[in-house]
């Protein structure tokens, strides 16, 4: 129980820029190491902590949580998340207001910045493995990955094209 | 005579006081009830939070400046942790203070906004999960996540090429330094866990560093 808590703290910790860029952490951890999930399951519950409202770093370590050790276990996984970050932006809303114009602070987030673009790009090849993307359905990721960076869709709305996609296939091939 | 005005003044004053009061404690529902609704209809993350955080909290309410705001974007891109998550704690705190509270209250205003925050994603995600165990292998089920899977795939290489701007990059010709070494922090991350297999946290400490002595 204690080891789901520290092990999402120590994901909240590292998650700087988003609830995208806990992906490659909780590939590493949760997936790789712990085997808490496989990558399979990590990948349908990115769709659905997606098209849920709400923090989506939140929604995953919920899930992992639950699957673990039920209620106590959700409830541990979203403190872990929750909480390192809940105390470091205290800290700075109390004592350090003028912390962005710090040129330390400043230029060490300079550096970290392009590190987590290329984190969060790494686990896409090796999930296109596991997601047997083949010259069929290649198409798909790429208008997805297209159509939100370039023409600014929803995610939401990808999500519930897909999923609206997947269905009709299924009813079809039956 | 004296004594009928003397009570008068005082009932008005506490009449007086007794509103503010209770405005001032409004703040406390108040904060609630936003940061429940923002975590409600939150769809899409962080970064759709935060156009709801402002419409609430600097345009409807008041509670902070859009100078504090911008502020508190910045922090929450900076700084470790979900972005929900981070401008729930910073607003909470904010809030409360510039009303004129002291800052334990600010400590309580910031940790009622984070679990009015994540309340509804919580007992939604629980539901979710139970359902989602249970029939993960029905049919329907599956050939839903069956579309998905690729869809989500390119969720995540959008969600990377969104970050590569010029705000995390700079440009190339007005700030070449701040470019070109950006890419090459962006090459040596990626090349260190797509083939060497390093570990993230680690590759992240090493920018942070590199960062630091470079820029």
């Amino acid at each position: 129980m204690l080891e789901l808590f520290i092990t999402f703290a120590k994901i909240g910790l590292f998650t700087i820029g988003g609830g995208y860029a806990m992906i490659p952490l909780i590939k590493q951890t949760v997936v790789d190491e712990k085997q808490w999930a496989t990558e399979e399951e990590l990948m349908d519950l990115i769709a659905v902590a997606q098209s849920c409202p709400g923090v989506f770093a939140v929604n995953i370590s919920v899930f992992i949580g639950y699957r673990m050790k039920r209620l106590p276990g959700a409830l541990m996984c979203a403190l872990g998340a929750a909480l390192p970050s809940f105390f470091i932006i205290l800290a700075i809303a109390m004592f350090f207001s003028r912390f962005r114009e710090n040129p330390v602070v400043a230029s060490i987030f300079r550096g970290i910045r392009p590190a987590v673009a290329a984190l969060i790009a790494t686990p896409v090849f090796r999930m296109a493995r596991t997601a047997n993307i083949n010259i069929y359905n290649v198409w798909i990721p790429i208008v997805a990955a297209l159509g939100i960076w370039l023409l600014g869709f929803s995610p939401v709305y990808v999500i519930l094209i897909a999923a609206l996609g997947g269905y009709t296939y299924g009813q079809l091939i039956k | 005579m004296s004594e009928s005005s003397e009570y008068s003044e005082s009932s008005e004053y506490s009449d007086y006081s007794k509103t503010i009061n209770q405005l001032q404690n409004m703040i406390f529902l108040l904060l609630f009830i936003t940061f429940f609704q923002i975590g409600l209809l939150g769809f899409g993350g962080g970064y759709s939070m935060l156009s709801m955080i402002q419409a609430e909290v600097v345009t409807r309410y008041g509670w902070m400046s859009t100078g504090e705001f911008a502020d508190m974007v910045a922090l929450s891109q900076m700084t470790p942790g979900p972005i929900g998550i981070n401008s729930a704690t910073y607003v909470g705190y904010t809030s409360v203070v510039n009303a004129g509270y002291p800052v334990w209250a600010g400590f309580l205003g910031s940790l009622l906004a984070t679990f009015a925050l994540v309340l509804p994603t919580f007992v939604i995600m629980i539901i979710i999960s139970r359902f989602l165990l249970r029939y993960k292998s029905h049919p329907v089920v599956e050939s839903i996540f069956q579309g998905l899977r690729p869809a989500v795939i390119g969720l995540i290489a959008a969600a990377a090429l969104l970050l590569c701007n010029e705000e995390n990059f700079g440009n190339p010709s007005t700030s070449p330094w701040h470019f070109w070494i950006s890419l090459g922090l962006f090459l040596f991350a990626f090349i260190g866990r797509q083939v060497y297999k390093l570990n993230p946290i680690m590759l992240i400490c090493m920018c942070g560093v590199a960062g630091l002595i470079l820029f």
